[in-house]
């Protein structure tokens, strides 16, 4: 490939799968990471990777279902080529971790054992103990320790990626970023960047996120032309174990092993969980959602626990809200292979053992389903076209997001064991469009230097200013915390417009205020004091995306969920007045649907986000109602039948599939 | 392992945490004591107390000071990023807990930067060696490449559960800080050195000192791998010359320290064995 060089930017799942398929192609890759990758927060994803397996097709199970549940479970939010693309994949992607050596759990007979995760009727998820995340992170992290030692790529660790360098014409070409050890700033002429950075659950303050996931590399993309696509769609994870420093997940597994979640049936009960006799507990998500128990969706998971607490006062506990997670009636040698990781971390963290006693937890802010936005090249079955350089490239050309920091897989909520899935197939299904895109464009090395040096300029001006400490005296650490307190308040599993109104006038203030940071540390060697307060600093404009696009989404789907503007469940007892009322929720949802059946598109006017729409490609599966749950939901799911067939009818289509 | 009930240490909280950490500005210059004091708070982790150090930049005697420097990452101690000696013993910093650490000394807590790696800045460490280990030992699958070739051998489960262990490395030094056979490498850059040329002449120095437990561990792993395996005799070569297997002292700290109870101390057995039996072999393949 000549002179190209493609920059990767994180070195997550994402990351280094698209850095090893690039090598893999024969193109040099630098590799920028604020760690060292092995480091990285993909360690911390415990439960699994889905894919269908040669055992739950036997069950009646294929890609298609996969992709159906995934869509479903996003509450149809999703552009459906790149999905179904994913889901079809996802067997390869599985054999191909299992030829790198990933230490999945086995049957005795030695196939790759699954257990069944939530939003779905088939164990479909791969796993590797609790630590999936971090045994499939180490697999791709020998692999790209393999290219390195073959001289094709060099990683830059330590290093924080500061923006996209755009030329005259408006095309990426290359980055600049800061050593984080010595301060030093340089470019990075690249023919492609492509950021994997993650999500960024830091602008919530605590989460169950590591400490790299500001989003700032995001943001930086964004303030430089790149469009944000569904920001307010953050996961709340229905359990994680609250602690002052961070909120810790315990996996969705958990459940899926056959973990069960109660609270004592009478408020305020204080005796020991394990004397409270079975018939005085409250098994709420079995009792209120019998098809799926205990592995409903996670933003439904996360609201029941939620309102059991908030405002049905059955907390468990009362200085800290939680709800009790139980494994106990599972033998510990079973508990110990398949769980191991996760109950070490509640035994280290909490000093309780929750093979005997049952855990207390609370939800989190877990993912970003929202991120930036790419686009894609659809093939004529409505996969996606393999070598299309739009596929995963943003809206600034030559920069291409891949992982949780891009928009494209998830929707309105995402299924647990899918982000691992996206996360690795998004970084190797691009690498074939990057070659494309390359082919007919100059070497970004030959362009002139002034470009680089122009940049380069404009991050020290940056810098330098902050160092001169003249601005003001606001506590970065402060600000943040503040950040994080309005953000948790406003913006998670509950929202409403007044609020949201009140936290982005805020927000706007605060964003003011940390514009005037002092400094603690004005030196110029490993100064964290100043890369902490850029990170602070360029997480205003994410929030911002996030509160405004919630204001704007008067609708509940997935994650966000407004009780102002919420479908009702059927009152009606009578079966004809119940009838009609599910002809009206039907008309209902429809309306609603040609409202904000569209993802969220934000772009940066240089102070703040403005928001449009854009519609969703659902060329293959028509839209339907997501009713977990809902009182009267099996006459809406007829009425909704009904009228589906009737338009397939009319329209002649054969694509338009029901509500199952 | 479990830890005492919550209530016993609820009983004697204090008000303020001191802490007295071992600072550094830069690479080799002279280390030095500075004294901090934060607000108790519940469930309190090393972290936490560091958070608040860099919040406050302020010492106990109120000097207003540069916040301390400390590598993080994950918080659950699985990323391996925030090692440091915590009341004179090599871990995790986000799991130790503030009130298990007061039982050892209800005065203070000590932090100082791991002594077998050079310091950066305070108790922010240089762990390229340790990386570099992997790659004298080849620790990666030499899989054809990355194009859809359908499933992986077939693994017994005994196999996985012996594997597992050991692929729960997180490379975070804790076996090599408390090793006495693996010293601290130590270079400066000079003057007009590029980076590629100081980068290459740490590692030509690297590749001289004790390649230690975990790298011993990976090529053990890898070599019980049914493709992995294809790379074994690379790999034995590596652990066979100056600064391999052989160097062990058999002092056992490794396995002592390491927060995830990988089995080092038998990765390192099956390791001097397999070395015998590959110099031996070597001598009568020439």
């Amino acid at each position: 490939m000549g002179n190209n060089r493609v920059l990767v930017v994180g070195g997550g799942l994402a990351g280094l799968a698209a850095t090893m398929k690039l090598a893999e192609l024969g193109i040099a890759v630098d590799l920028l990471s604020l760690t060292p990758v092995k480091r990285s927060h993909s360690v911390c994803a415990q439960g699994g990777i889905n894919s269908v397996s040669d055992m739950t097709r036997q069950d009646g199970d294929d890609e298609w279902k996969h992709f159906d549940d995934t869509i479903y479970g996003g509450d149809f939010l999703q552009n459906q080529p790149p999905v179904k693309e994913m889901a079809y994949w996802a067997p390869k992607v599985i054999d191909l971790m299992d030829r790198l050596g990933v230490t999945f759990n086995r049957t005795p007979e030695g196939f790759i054992d699954r257990r069944r995760f939530g939003g779905t009727l088939y164990k479909r998820t791969a796993f590797a103990g609790a630590t999936t995340g971090q045994q499939l992170l180490y697999a791709l992290d020998e692999q790209v320790r393999r290219r390195e030692s073959e001289g094709l790529v060099k990683k830059y660790e330590f290093w924080d990626f500061l923006g996209p360098i755009v030329d005259d014409n408006g095309r990426c070409v290359g980055a600049t970023a800061q050593d984080m050890v010595t301060m030093e700033i340089r470019a990075f002429p690249a023919d492609a960047v492509v950021v994997a950075t993650g999500g960024n659950g830091l602008i919530y303050g605590r989460s169950t996120m590591s400490v790299f996931c500001t989003g700032s590399a995001a943001s930086r993309c964004f303030q430089a032309g790149a469009n944000m696509g569904n920001p307010e769609f953050i996961q709340v994870h229905p359990t994680a174990i609250p602690g002052a420093d961070k909120l810790r997940l315990m996996s969705e597994s958990a459940r899926g092993e056959g973990g069960r979640v109660w609270v004592p049936r009478k408020a305020n009960d204080s005796r020991y969980p394990k004397e409270i006799p079975e018939k005085e507990r409250y098994y709420f998500l079995e009792e209120r959602f019998p098809k799926y128990g205990n592995l409903v969706p996670r933003d439904i998971a996360t609201r029941e626990i939620f309102n059991i607490c908030v405002k049905e006062g059955l907390s468990v506990d009362p200085n800290r809200m939680s709800v009790y997670l139980d494994l106990t009636h599972i033998s510990r040698a079973e508990l110990d292979r398949k769980l191991g990781g996760i109950l070490e971390i509640y035994e280290k963290f909490q000093g309780v053992d929750p093979r005997e006693e049952p855990m207390k937890i609370f939800p989190a802010v877990h993912y970003s389903m929202g991120g930036l936005w790419v686009n894609y090249e659809a093939n004529a079955d409505g996969g996606l076209l393999p070598g299309s350089p739009k596929n995963q490239s943003t809206s600034l050309p030559g920069l291409y997001a891949i992982g949780e920091c891009d928009y494209q897989y998830h929707g309105a909520n995402r299924l647990g064991a899918n982000s691992l899935l996206s996360c690795i197939f998004s970084g190797l299904f691009m690498g074939p469009g990057i070659v494309n895109w390359m082919k007919g464009n100059k070497a970004a090395v030959d362009l002139p230097k002034s470009i680089f040096e122009k940049a380069v300029a404009t991050q020290e001006a940056r810098h330098k200013k902050l160092l001169s400490n003249n601005s003001g005296d606001e506590n970065p650490y402060l600000i943040h915390q503040e950040l994080g307190d309005i953000m948790t308040r406003a913006a998670t599993v509950v929202r409403d417009n007044k609020q949201l109104t009140d936290s982005l006038e805020k927000i706007g203030q605060l964003s003011e205020r940390a514009s005037k940071c002092g400094l603690s540390d004005t030196g110029s060697w490993t100064n964290q004091n100043v890369i902490f307060t850029k990170a602070v600093q360029d997480m205003f404009p994410v929030a911002k995306c996030i509160l405004k696009g919630a204001l704007q989404r008067d609708e509940s789907r997935g994650a966000h969920f407004k009780p102002e503007f919420c479908m009702p469940s059927l009152s009606a007892t009578d079966p004809v007045a119940k009838r009609a009322e599910a002809e009206q929720w039907c008309d209902a949802f429809e309306e609603n649907n040609k409202k904000f059946l569209k993802s969220t598109i934000c772009t940066w006017n240089g102070s703040d986000p403005v928001v449009t729409y854009e519609d969703i490609d659902t060329r293959l599966l028509a839209p339907r109602p997501r009713l977990y749950g809902l009182v009267g939901g099996e006459v809406i799911e007829q009425v909704w039948n009904e009228r589906s067939a009737a338009k397939a009818k009319d329209a002649g289509s054969k694509q338009l599939v029901g509500a199952t | 392992m479990i830890a005492p009930g919550n209530e016993a240490s609820a009983k004697r909280r204090p008000s303020k945490v001191n802490v007295r950490i071992l600072r550094q500005d830069g690479p080799g210059l002279p280390g030095y004591w500075e004294r901090h004091q934060v607000d108790y708070e519940p469930d309190m982790n090393v972290i936490s107390v560091l958070q608040k150090v860099a919040a406050q930049a302020k010492t106990s005697e109120g000097k207003n000071v540069a916040p301390v420097a400390w590598d993080c990452g994950c918080l659950e101690e699985v990323c391996g990023s925030c090692t440091m000696v915590i009341n004179g013993r090599v871990r995790q910093s986000c799991s130790a807990l503030v009130d298990r650490l007061l039982e050892d000394d209800a005065n203070e807590i000590e932090l100082r930067p791991m002594t077998k790696f050079p310091v950066v800045r305070d108790l922010v460490i240089d762990r390229s060696r340790l990386f570099r280990s992997l790659q004298r030992v080849k620790a990666w699958v030499p899989v054809d490449g990355y194009y859809d070739m359908g499933a992986g051998p077939r693994i017994s489960r005994e196999e996985q559960e012996q594997n597992y262990p050991l692929s729960q490395c997180m490379s975070c030094g804790c076996c090599l800080e408390a090793c006495p056979q693996f010293t601290k490498i130590e270079l400066q850059r000079q003057p007009g050195e590029t980076a590629e040329d100081y980068a290459a002449r740490k590692n030509a120095s690297f590749d001289e000192g004790f390649v230690g437990a975990h790298a011993i561990s990976q090529a053990m792993l890898f070599n019980a791998h049914p493709v992995g395996k294809n790379m074994a005799s690379e790999r034995m070569d590596a652990l066979t010359s100056a600064g391999g297997v052989q160097d062990c002292g058999n002092a056992q700290n490794c396995v002592a320290v390491c927060p995830k109870e990988i089995p080092l101390t038998t990765s390192i057995a099956r390791a001097g064995r397999a070395a015998t039996v590959y110099s031996i072999k070597k001598i009568f393949d020439r």
